[in-house]
């Protein structure tokens, strides 16, 4: 130990804050999620844990959570940190919505959230949040997707597609090499985007997948598991065709 | 002088709060709406001191959101019954109590309806039919003689019509008509009454 990751709010020699260092590897341990955005649809893809034998499926906490009714936040990192963060952020909705009478909006939700996270870097007696979140849907009245992603420092940014928690770095490259440039993405081409992009990372398919497509003035909708099961098959067949295509002839 | 008048039926429940905003001797608007709705199936009409009012029904609807949001489900009636009046008795025993009567309202998902009456001194009671305020006096008589158990919409709705002739006739005051609204299980609506 070099005596600068022990109180939080030291700086090291160099600069670094080690214990939001430490966050972030937290972070990277936790499942992998994604988020994509499309023409006017907005989906959030989970990798979810396996239910162990005797445990009730039931009670098993989601990934991904709704702050207002027209927000949710996806985490990737502590499991017990998000549902304090998420409970803050849900009162924060509330509260907004009580003094100003208009739901909150997306970025609005994004900086309460990556200030909160920020406080928790800065204060004594603290640690940082290990956890990085995703937040999408849609402002009231307004039918632009929006998602968001904040870190344990306190930073928030704006995304296209996104993905945090281990392997994120794989999806990330996956979703920039297969993003369409030209146009928009349609629905089942945004869901089938964040599930493509979650299967270079999860090996166990569709089981072990959760997925919400937001669209605007709608609840939010979680895919039931044939659902999802579907779109898994459609791809592995797709790229079952695509290995045959690039197989090296063999001359009969 | 508000009617705020609510009525249990079979599979809904009705509300009828009357549109004129008053203060002192005059009506300054008469398009009032003294309900508001708090989730999906439950609603609540309200009257009392104006000011006391709107903050507290906004109070408790922050509130019944929050818990959906937080629990993944909805608060049913009788539980934000209770939760109501538990907030109206903690503010009376405060510095400055909330001076505000509600009704409360809703369906169950099997499309039961409920209601019940709070007043500001927490007094609850879950009730086939009440009223806050003189429309009682008129309209609890007609009330008493028509209601039966298990009445469907539309006899509801006439029984309702009952009650606003007896108030037109009898009250002292215009109340620039009612703002009715019906909760069922297909959610909240108004309707031209």
């Amino acid at each position: 130990m070099s005596g600068y990751d022990s109180a939080l709010s030291i700086f090291s020699p160099d600069g670094h804050v080690f214990q939001v260092e430490y966050a972030l590897e937290a972070v990277k341990r936790g499942t992998c999620a994604v988020g994509v955005k499309g023409a006017d649809s907005v989906v959030l893809a989970c990798e979810r844990r396996t239910t162990l034998k005797l445990q009730d499926p039931r009670i098993t906490p989601t990934k991904i959570n709704k702050i207002d009714y027209h927000i949710q936040l996806a985490f990737a990192g502590l499991n017990a940190d998000a549902r304090v963060l998420i409970d803050k952020a849900r009162v924060e909705a509330q509260s907004h919505k009580l003094t100003l009478e208009d739901s909150v909006s997306v970025e609005y939700l994004t900086k309460y959230v990556a200030g909160v996270q920020q406080r928790y870097t800065q204060s004594g007696g603290t640690r940082p949040f290990g956890i990085s979140t995703l937040i999408a849907g849609f402002d009231e009245n307004d039918k632009v997707p929006k998602l968001y992603q904040t870190e344990p420092s306190g930073i928030f940014s704006a995304w296209k597609a996104q993905s945090i928690g281990r392997s994120s770095k794989t999806v990330r490259e996956f979703l920039e090499k297969n993003y369409p440039t030209e146009e928009l993405l349609d629905e089942a081409g945004t869901i089938k985007l964040a599930i493509q992009g979650l299967l270079e990372v999860v090996q166990t398919g569709a089981k072990n997948i959760e997925i919400s497509v937001m669209k605007p003035g709608a609840a939010p909708r979680a895919l039931t598991n044939e659902e999802i099961e579907k779109i898994v098959k459609e791809i592995e067949e797709e790229k079952a065709a695509e290995a045959e295509k690039k197989k090296p002839r063999t001359t009969e | 002088m508000d009617i705020i008048l609510g009525i249990r039926l079979k599979e809904s429940t009705l509300f009828a709060t009357s549109k004129a905003f008053t203060r002192g001797i005059s009506v300054l608007k008469a398009t009032d709406d003294k309900t508001i709705d708090l989730n999906t199936h439950n609603m609540m009409a309200y009257t009392g001191e104006s000011g006391d009012t709107t903050q507290f029904a906004e109070h408790i609807k922050a509130n019944v959101q929050l818990f959906g949001l937080r629990e993944g489900y909805d608060m049913e009636s009788s539980e934000i019954a209770s939760f109501v009046r538990n907030q109206l008795a903690t503010s009376l025993r405060s510095r400055k109590p909330y001076q505000v009567q509600v009704l409360i309202g809703g369906a169950n998902n099997e499309g039961e309806g409920f209601l019940s009456m709070i007043d500001y001194l927490g007094t609850r009671c879950d009730l086939p039919y009440a009223a806050h305020g003189y429309a009682a006096f008129y309209t609890m008589s007609l009330l008493d003689h028509h209601y039966k158990d298990d009445i469907s919409l539309d006899d509801g709705l006439r029984l309702l019509k009952l009650c606003e002739e007896e108030l037109t006739k009898r009250m002292p005051m215009d109340f620039k008509g009612l703002n009715v609204k019906i909760v069922d299980k297909e959610g909240i609506r108004t309707i031209d009454f």
